[in-house]
């Protein structure tokens, strides 16, 4: 390990010692996995019959169309509304204009400080309360809380996107005569859109995690086709680790589609991230996200 | 309103009920992702992949699966994890099996989080901070204590602050693992009373604005106290 704030370059006695924490660590660490392993046998998790839904082929297919399919359909809809309501609620909170501005900024607040389970049980019981059938409202309520709350957050990603193009750009565009429109449309929104793609994919990531609050209204995709699975076989441990797989399978490859567009359309840049409070930062101290970490990346929470 | 304004004292039990979950797991995810992040940003290797291995994993993993897992799964394991023997009660509140269980999800939960926002503060001291508070010849100790550590606990507040809040939003999911908090007492009242429902979202949805602030206002103090020049 190189010189880090936090340590110098170890010397040779040095680096003796950290192989030897290394190896107690490591020993350490082989038994609790030896420990819970032994106690998964012990409680028969791994008993053929309770892994055998997850190879028959019926189970798979419904796994992945009714469970893996579903969850993606709800994370993406909700995403597309997400970014036409981010867009609309950015560019007003942008707004020159104090009646367009302040409304804007209170709706944005307002989705981004309630929790997302409660706009999904209000949804379910207020707005859809007479659709039909059942799993065609849970969806449009999981969809509609997942736009409003990722919207909200996506609206506090594209304004700090269009304040991350340089100053001068705007200038330039005003000195040359163009309208507050034009400037909006051909030079600040082409720019900010290459920085904010890798923020909506992780955004998508942190929408695709939260379909699985849809648990509080019915229920729908990957977290429903649990249910029958383990109340019908009686496996909750196998079964509830095949779904996490899945889920964080998903989410690795998203993750890893991002830091691509990272790379491609932004350069060493980290993601963009906002916080809930302070200011928005763009630069080293973005907390989630980081691209250059080695490993750990993945949704924000 | 009316069956918000008539059942107050219901309604105050149902945040008191968020609240400790919230302070609870808040001070249990600081304590474990503080030994996370030191995990991760230590010299021993195993720990440091163990560190990474785990936030990678946790992050990526929906929260309700978490619940499950505590819910249903961990008690088939082992048997100390169906939290049969925590039966605390102060005042009106019962902390029960359920309670333990979600504390338990959201502490694994959100340490990831933590663990993530400490490293970021640790990240953002220069490395020039380090360099020279070595070369005027502070120990360990004092390079840490003096120079490394207060920097970094304060380019840390905000990125702690944003995961604190998000706790707090995510206890409101213990409302569908059994404990009758903020919104499990707010789809009690949708239930019972189905001609107020807009009034009875926009006062617990209230109630969740107040807290959020509440945080954040702390977070805002801590920080203008702790700004360097």
């Amino acid at each position: 390990m190189s010189a880090g704030v936090l340590f110098d370059s170890p010397g040779p006695a040095t680096i003796a010692r950290h192989r030897t924490y290394s190896i107690v660590a490591g020993v350490a660490m082989l038994a609790a996995v030896a420990f819970v392993l032994w106690r998964l046998y012990a409680t028969g998790q791994f008993e053929y019959d309770k892994w055998e839904p997850f190879i028959t082929p019926r189970y798979i297919e419904a796994i992945l169309v009714d469970g893996l399919l579903v969850t993606l359909q709800m994370a993406f809809s909700a995403v597309i509304g997400a970014v036409v309501f981010g867009v609309v609620f950015g560019i007003g909170k942008l707004s020159d204009h104090a009646w367009l501005r302040w409304p804007c900024w209170l709706v944005v607040e307002f989705f981004r400080a309630v929790p997302v389970i409660m706009l999904m049980i209000f949804c379910f019981y207020a707005i859809f309360s007479g659709m039909d059938p059942l799993s065609r409202r849970t969806y449009w309520s999981v969809v509609l809380a997942l736009t409003l709350y990722n919207g909200a957050v996506l609206a506090e990603v594209f304004r700090a996107g269009i304040n991350a193009v340089p100053k001068g750009q705007a200038e330039a565009a005003y000195a040359i005569g163009m309208r507050k429109t034009q400037v909006m449309t051909v030079v600040l929104l082409p720019q900010a859109v290459k920085i904010m793609i890798p923020a909506i994919i992780s955004q998508m990531v942190v929408a695709l995690k939260d379909t699985s609050l849809g648990y509080a209204v019915a229920g729908l995709g990957l977290t429903r086709i649990a249910k029958p699975i383990y109340q019908q076989f009686g496996n909750h441990v196998p079964t509830i680790i095949v779904i996490t797989a899945m889920y964080v399978v998903v989410n690795l490859l998203l993750t890893a589609l991002a830091m691509w567009l990272q790379r491609k359309f932004v350069g060493e840049k980290d993601v963009l991230e906002v916080g809930m409070v302070g200011d928005v930062k763009t630069g080293a101290s973005a907390p989630f996200h980081k691209g250059d970490t080695g490993g750990g990346g993945g949704g924000g929470i | 309103m009316n069956a918000v304004l008539d059942n107050f004292d219901l309604v105050l039990k149902a945040f008191g009920y968020t609240v400790f979950l919230f302070l609870v797991s808040a001070v249990i995810s600081l304590l474990l992702g503080t030994v996370l992040a030191a995990m991760r940003v230590g010299p021993v290797s195993v720990l440091r992949m163990f560190g990474t291995g785990y936030v990678t994993l946790v992050r990526n993993t929906p929260l309700v699966m978490i619940f499950l897992f505590f819910q249903l799964g961990a008690g088939k394991i082992f048997d100390w994890l169906r939290f049969s023997w925590v039966d605390i009660q102060i005042g009106p509140f019962d902390f029960t099996s359920f309670f333990s269980a979600a504390v338990a999800a959201l502490s694994l939960y959100t340490a990831a989080f933590i663990c993530e926002a400490i490293r970021a503060g640790v990240n953002a001291v220069p490395l020039g901070q380090a360099e020279a508070a070595r070369a005027i010849g502070l120990p360990f100790s004092g390079v840490m204590s003096q120079v490394v550590l207060p920097q970094a606990v304060r380019a840390s507040v905000p990125p702690l602050a944003s995961t604190l809040i998000a706790l707090l939003k995510n206890t409101s999911i213990a409302g569908v693992f059994g404990v009758i908090e903020a919104v499990g007492r707010m789809k009690g009242f949708t239930n019972d009373y189905a001609d107020q429902r807009w009034g009875i979202f926009i006062c617990f949805a209230l109630g969740y604005i107040i807290l959020v602030e509440l945080i954040s206002a702390v977070a805002l103090l801590l920080e203008r106290r702790w700004k360097v020049a």
